[in-house]
């Protein structure tokens, strides 16, 4: 599997992370060395497999449906970068 | 026991005892382990944020319900006294950096969680305070966990307490525990917390001399652990001996509300189930494990280990696990497409670094770029592509299938056999920088430790004798699920059989603060000389047998 630039600046637009041309060029090269390493798997006969979900069986408890927790907004905003009273501080995204 | 380095020199077993007979407080205990911190940790870089003074605290107040229950003794109500006290109280404990601790400053070892004080406590940390354990500080890791050399750390390396014989060089302690491996064998914690994702325990465990155990996915809560892979990622102890780890484990693991995956299944008395002897157990040495290219010093110490366990009435048997080979890139698939899902939630918004930009995608682009060291951006890269539209069912689902087929090979030899042998690693610990630019060669590492991860098992490293060099290697034991107390059981044998490596000889002490490590210094011998490896091959030889 061969990656071009164009398609690791788009994977990395797609995970939000800025990258310089220098990196890009890098990471054509480490990303492709790393698909084709994992494309062994072609070689498992993989027809009738479930695809794992869990390793360990065991039924997901239910639990009455309340609050349980919550009540301390001064804990939630502590540790923002930016805030305004119990609100996060993002750039406008509205116009 | 007046002078520190005694002090330093106890097990937990060890010391927990003199707590409760009195001969030995907690603080003096506590401020053995922070004046061994302070003197060490400029030449190792093992701890991130060592906390003297909660130590102490924390020491006081365990000191008080001690005495308190020897008071209680006195007047003759030994047993419900005892029963009050909780299993690890007064021991002090350091803690790798993934896991929150309240109002104590967590970051992963990444620039993006610069500053994060969680107002919350993990639920493994948690159980560890409410047993009377006792923080000494934050232990260093690889970013996020991801790496296997504690080089991607963004407080920088850890250096190994070991060196190779008659050389200073500078070596990894293996990742991504480095920290939590390097302070227990450094003699600055008795035991440490750590997490594995791939081998995060046992391979660091293995380069340092020092036990570690992966328990079972779900034994502990992950809750309030930093998440990387979800499906992967369980907590677990590193100690200096199987006993240890038993008692630390017994103290962590539980069913825990909050954490949906952990498993409501009772917790044995590991450490009493300890010292029963192993006659009859049926140990499986799986066969695809002897890659070509394995090394001679790796597959004769495998061979040594069969022997040992042979010796204490084990029935060794061949076994086959036919899709070994595969596991580690299917890893490198499910890990990162769970890691760049897990890691979305660094966005400059709620908690850590926020780099500002001209409009939102552009603050979360600058922040993500600036937070995040490389070869987590590498993993976020090829999870993101890995689940991206039209790839989905190639990449992800098809290791999903391997994984199945992978846990259904477990399932097999665990139908013939109670426990795996296998070595841990494919060899000792190597120079810091040898392997940083070549991921692959970074990633095989964890070829004998990822397949335990894939399938949910618990898996024990072992130190087991040392290399041609000086270094420590370690044999693994795969049990099936939920049943650690055999894993550590047989981890006994193994350890007893092995007997104590020597300890390495103590040169980072007093050593001038970061960046001088990697300096020139006079190489001296080890301690104990006669303890080392030509004793070692001297006793075990003698017992050494045939491999089935």
């Amino acid at each position: 599997m061969q990656v071009d630039e164009a398609l690791v600046r788009h994977i990395a637009h797609l995970a939000r992370l800025r990258i310089t041309d220098e990196e890009a060029r890098a990471l054509r090269g480490e990303l492709s060395a790393i698909l084709d390493w994992v494309a062994q798997l072609e070689e498992v006969d993989t027809d009738g497999v479930e695809p794992m979900t869990r390793v360990v069986e065991m039924r997901m408890k239910m639990r009455e449906d309340e609050v349980t927790d919550g009540g301390y907004p001064d804990d939630i905003v502590r540790n923002a970068p930016m805030r305004e009273d119990h609100f996060f501080v993002v750039p406008k995204v509205v116009e | 026991m007046a002078d520190s380095s005694d002090l330093t020199r106890l097990t937990i077993a060890e010391a927990r005892d003199a707590l409760r007979k009195g001969d030995l407080s907690a603080r003096t205990l506590a401020e053995a382990h922070i004046a061994a911190i302070e003197a060490a940790n400029g030449a190792l870089n093992a701890f991130v944020l060592p906390t003297p003074e909660k130590a102490l605290a924390m020491a006081d107040a365990a000191d008080e319900r001690l005495a308190k229950a020897r008071r209680g003794r006195g007047k003759g109500r030994a047993k419900a006294v005892d029963g009050a006290l909780g299993a690890l109280e007064g021991i002090p404990i350091a803690v790798k950096d993934l896991f929150a601790t309240r109002a104590v400053r967590t970051t992963a070892c990444s620039h993006i969680l610069d500053g994060f004080v969680p107002p919350y406590e993990s639920t493994v940390t948690q159980n560890l305070w409410d047993a009377g354990a006792v923080l000494l500080g934050k232990l260093n890791n690889d970013e996020f966990a991801m790496g296997s050399s504690n080089e991607t750390s963004h407080f920088g390396p850890v250096v190994n307490p070991w060196r190779r014989e008659g050389s200073d060089e500078a070596l990894v302690p293996g990742g991504s525990s480095g920290g939590s491996a390097a302070a227990v064998a450094a003699r600055l914690c008795p035991g440490a917390m750590a997490t594995d994702t791939g081998g995060s325990i046992r391979q660091p465990a293995a380069f340092t001399g020092t036990v570690g155990l992966k328990p079972t996915y779900g034994r502990c809560s992950r809750w309030g652990i930093v998440a990387f892979a979800s499906s992967l990622d369980q907590a677990g102890p590193i100690a200096r001996t199987v006993r240890d780890a038993a008692i630390l484990l017994g103290a962590m693991a539980g069913h825990d509300p909050k954490d949906t995956t952990s498993a409501d299944v009772p917790v044995p008395d590991y450490e009493a189930e300890l010292g029963r002897g192993i006659e009859g157990l049926k140990v499986g040495v799986p066969k695809e494990y002897r890659a070509p290219g394995m090394s001679a010093e790796i597959e004769a110490l495998w061979r040594r280990g069969i022997a040992w366990l042979e010796e204490a009435g084990a029935e060794v048997r061949e076994v086959s696990l036919p899709h070994t080979r595969y596991a580690l890139p299917a890893y490198y698939i499910v890990a990162p497409a769970e890691a760049s899902s897990n890691l979305a939630r660094y966005d400059g918004v709620r908690y850590g670094l926020r780099v500002p930009g001209s409009d939102i995608v552009s603050m979360y682009e600058n922040t993500r770029a600036e937070g995040f060291g490389a070869e987590v951006k590498r993993r976020v890269l090829i999870g993101t592509y890995v689940l991206s539209a039209g790839y989905y069912d190639a990449y992800y689902l098809k290791a999903q299938r391997v994984r199945t087929l992978i846990k259904r090979d477990f399932d097999a030899a665990f139908e013939r056999v109670d426990v795996l042998l296998t070595p841990t690693t494919p060899g000792p610990a190597f120079g810091i920088g040898e392997k940083v630019g070549d991921p692959i060669a970074m990633y095989l590492n964890d070829i004998f430790t990822v397949t335990v991860n894939m399938a949910g098992l618990p898996g024990l490293s072992v130190p087991a004798g040392l290399s041609g060099d000086g270094l420590p290697l370690g044999l693994q034991l795969i049990g099936k699920p939920f049943d650690e107390a055999t894993v550590l059981r047989a981890g006994q044998v193994l350890e007893t059989a092995a007997g104590p490596l020597p300890e390495p000889e103590a040169w980072w002490t007093g050593s001038p603060p970061k960046g001088a490590a990697g300096r020139k210094r006079a190489s001296g011998r080890r301690k104990s000389p006669a303890r080392g490896k030509g004793a070692r091959g001297a006793k075990a030889s003698p017992k050494r047998k045939a491999s089935p």
